[in-house]
């Protein structure tokens, strides 16, 4: 009879164990909660074709225009920009998005007293802080890739059928651009933007699970505080010019960006992607050592502390 | 087998002691009510208990330390901190969906099955649903977890009297054992009397009786004493005296029973008189 009885309890365990994923749940979990992290970038999304639509009034003629010039890098130019334009912004809608989730992270919990059901849960500190931040480096990266990818499809197909519309093959569209060399650069450039700004992230989850109220304000406040006083205090501006290194010069350490004729930089071939010298940059690794920092940090603090 | 025992536990906030050094053992079977006036420690004790705060001293739980294995005696214990804190913006069946999928003790069908006896819909969000709905729901869940202890730290504040005595009925019908145990704090004194085992006072972060209900009812006795008598009734010094109706009732701490009710009708003290008398016996004493 114990025996039995011993037998079933360790198989419904071992059944039971097999469906249970803290992690997976707790990341979903997330994707619930803030819904924002997927509406934002589509409502931005769907503005920016909007947009398009509204300036494909002159668009043949803008595309015979290009299709006269004599340079292949201008035409490429030209013709991807609204390409470019969107890709970008959804981007910088992303970055966002993924500042104010973690700055609210594990501080809309205290705030709300739901920290204390959580916390009645068999799922530890570190899982649940590792969950939050999966949010801006993985899953924003990837519904950013997903939502760029199709809004530039939606751009693709306006333009090819305004230009049939008024007798220009859209294939010449193809013909002067390599939209999956682009896809495969947009890849690229979210993993490596995601990970040089895993510090700044992880500053924010490690705020959220610290302050009492303001967290923006702590984000925030600390970083001008110290690159004034460093300014006033010894005529020096390092933690300013590191915090903008951090924000300006990702891409020019993941990129062999070249000038192009009007000063802008240009990125059209997989060949300036350069990600062993993105890997071997300092800034990268002390910036992911700061974020290991940052949400070790986090962890003690989700551990400790109750509601606000 | 004991469930949670504590040697000496302590925690200081700042200067002032919430806890001042509780000694206390608790079985498997029992349920205990932990009563205190507002700031006696009660929370923190259940915080201590539930890993949710650092403390000095020994204190185990189902063998474990809260405070290091938290996860994992979060398995086997169920907490419910008021009615407040289930995350507003969460659907009932994605809630069922995250139970099941973080908690290996969760059975999905059982919670469904005490779900079809309420009005909430699957469809809604704990902020659509009224507060007592909220305190169905979170029972739903934790009834539906096979854990070993249940904590409830005034779990129907804010309720009206029907959720509150619907509560304790599903707690006890359809939940309690010999193999799980309960404490519960709360201020509705009166609506556990018949509920728990044991009882525990507790004021100032230290232990000020301890008893089960068993010995309670045996060590405490209430008399309306008639007013011809009240000068007998006060030398078998009563531990508390007030008026009622142009009479006095008195509350007797060991005492015989048979002399007792030679001075008028006896009768079975509520753990809120009790509570009070023997708060006030505090309070004198300190002074």
């Amino acid at each position: 009879m114990n025996n039995t009885l011993a037998t079933t309890d360790a198989v419904s365990a071992s059944g039971a164990t097999a469906k249970i994923r803290p992690f997976y749940w707790s990341v979903r979990r997330e994707l619930w909660e803030n819904r924002s992290l997927y509406v934002a970038p589509l409502i931005v999304a769907a503005v920016i074709v909007f947009g398009f639509m509204c300036t494909t009034v002159g668009l043949p003629e803008r595309r015979r225009a290009v299709l006269l010039l004599n340079d292949p890098a201008q035409q490429r130019t030209a013709i991807e920009m609204p390409y470019d334009i969107a890709a970008m912004m959804i981007m910088f809608t992303a970055f966002i998005v993924g500042v104010f989730y973690c700055l609210d992270a594990l501080y809309g919990e205290r705030r709300d007293r739901s920290i204390l059901f959580w916390k009645s849960l068999p799922v530890s500190d570190l899982t649940t802080v590792l969950s939050k931040i999966t949010i801006p480096l993985v899953i924003l990266p990837v519904i950013s890739f997903a939502i760029i990818l199709v809004t530039q499809f939606a751009i693709f197909l306006i333009t090819s059928v305004v230009l049939v519309l008024h007798g220009v093959s859209p294939a010449t569209t193809l013909a002067h651009t390599n939209l999956f060399q682009n896809s495969l650069i947009l890849a690229y450039a979210l993993v490596a933007v995601s990970l040089w700004h895993a510090p700044t992230y992880s500053w924010m989850l490690f705020v959220s699970s610290w302050v009492k109220r303001a967290a923006f304000l702590w984000a925030i406040l600390p970083v001008i505080a110290i690159a004034f006083f460093e300014k006033i205090g010894f005529g020096t501006q390092y933690f300013y010019s590191m915090i903008r290194y951090r924000f300006a010069s990702w891409a020019s350490e993941a990129f062999a960006l070249r000038l192009g004729p009007k000063g802008t930089p240009v990125l059209d071939s997989l060949s300036q992607l350069t990600p062993g010298r993105y890997l071997t940059t300092p800034g990268l690794w002390l910036g992911l050592l700061f974020a290991v920092a940052c949400l070790a940090v986090a962890v003690r603090f989700r551990r400790s502390r109750g509601p606000v | 087998m004991t469930c949670i025992e504590a040697h000496g536990l302590r925690k200081v906030y700042q200067t002032t002691p919430a806890l001042d050094g509780i000694d206390l053992r608790i079985e498997e079977g029992r349920i205990l009510g932990l009563i205190g006036p507002n700031g006696a420690g009660k929370t923190t004790a259940l915080n201590a208990i539930l890993g949710l705060t650092p403390y000095e001293g020994q204190l185990k739980v189902l063998g474990r330390e809260p405070w290091t294995a938290r996860e994992e005696l979060m398995r086997e214990v169920c907490f419910i901190a008021d009615v407040a804190v289930l995350p507003r913006w969460m659907r009932v069946a994605d809630m069922l969906d995250y139970m099941a999928g973080v908690h290996p003790r969760f059975d999905r069908a059982k919670s469904v099955n005490f779900l079809a006896g309420t009005t909430i819909k699957r469809s809604s969000k704990v902020r659509e649903l009224s507060k007592g709905m909220v305190a169905q729901l979170h029972l739903a869940l934790v009834m539906a977890i096979d854990a070993k202890l249940l904590i409830l730290d005034e779990p129907t504040l804010g309720l009206d009297i029907l959720y509150r005595k619907q509560f304790y009925d599903s707690l006890l019908n359809d939940y309690f054992d010999a193999t799980r145990t309960i404490v519960v704090t709360t201020h509705q004194v009166e609506e556990i009397q018949d509920v728990i085992t044991d009882l525990m006072f507790i004021d100032q972060g230290r232990i000020v009786l301890e008893s089960t209900m068993e010995n309670f009812e045996l060590r405490y006795v209430e008399a309306m004493v008639n007013p011809e008598a009240l000068d007998a009734a006060r030398a078998l010094k009563p531990i508390h005296e007030r008026p009622v109706f142009g009479r006095s009732v008195f509350l007797f701490e060991n005492v015989d029973r048979n002399e007792i009710a030679a001075l008028g009708e006896t009768r079975r003290p509520s753990i809120a008189d009790v509570f009070v008398a023997v708060m006030s016996k505090q309070s004198e004493a300190k002074r």
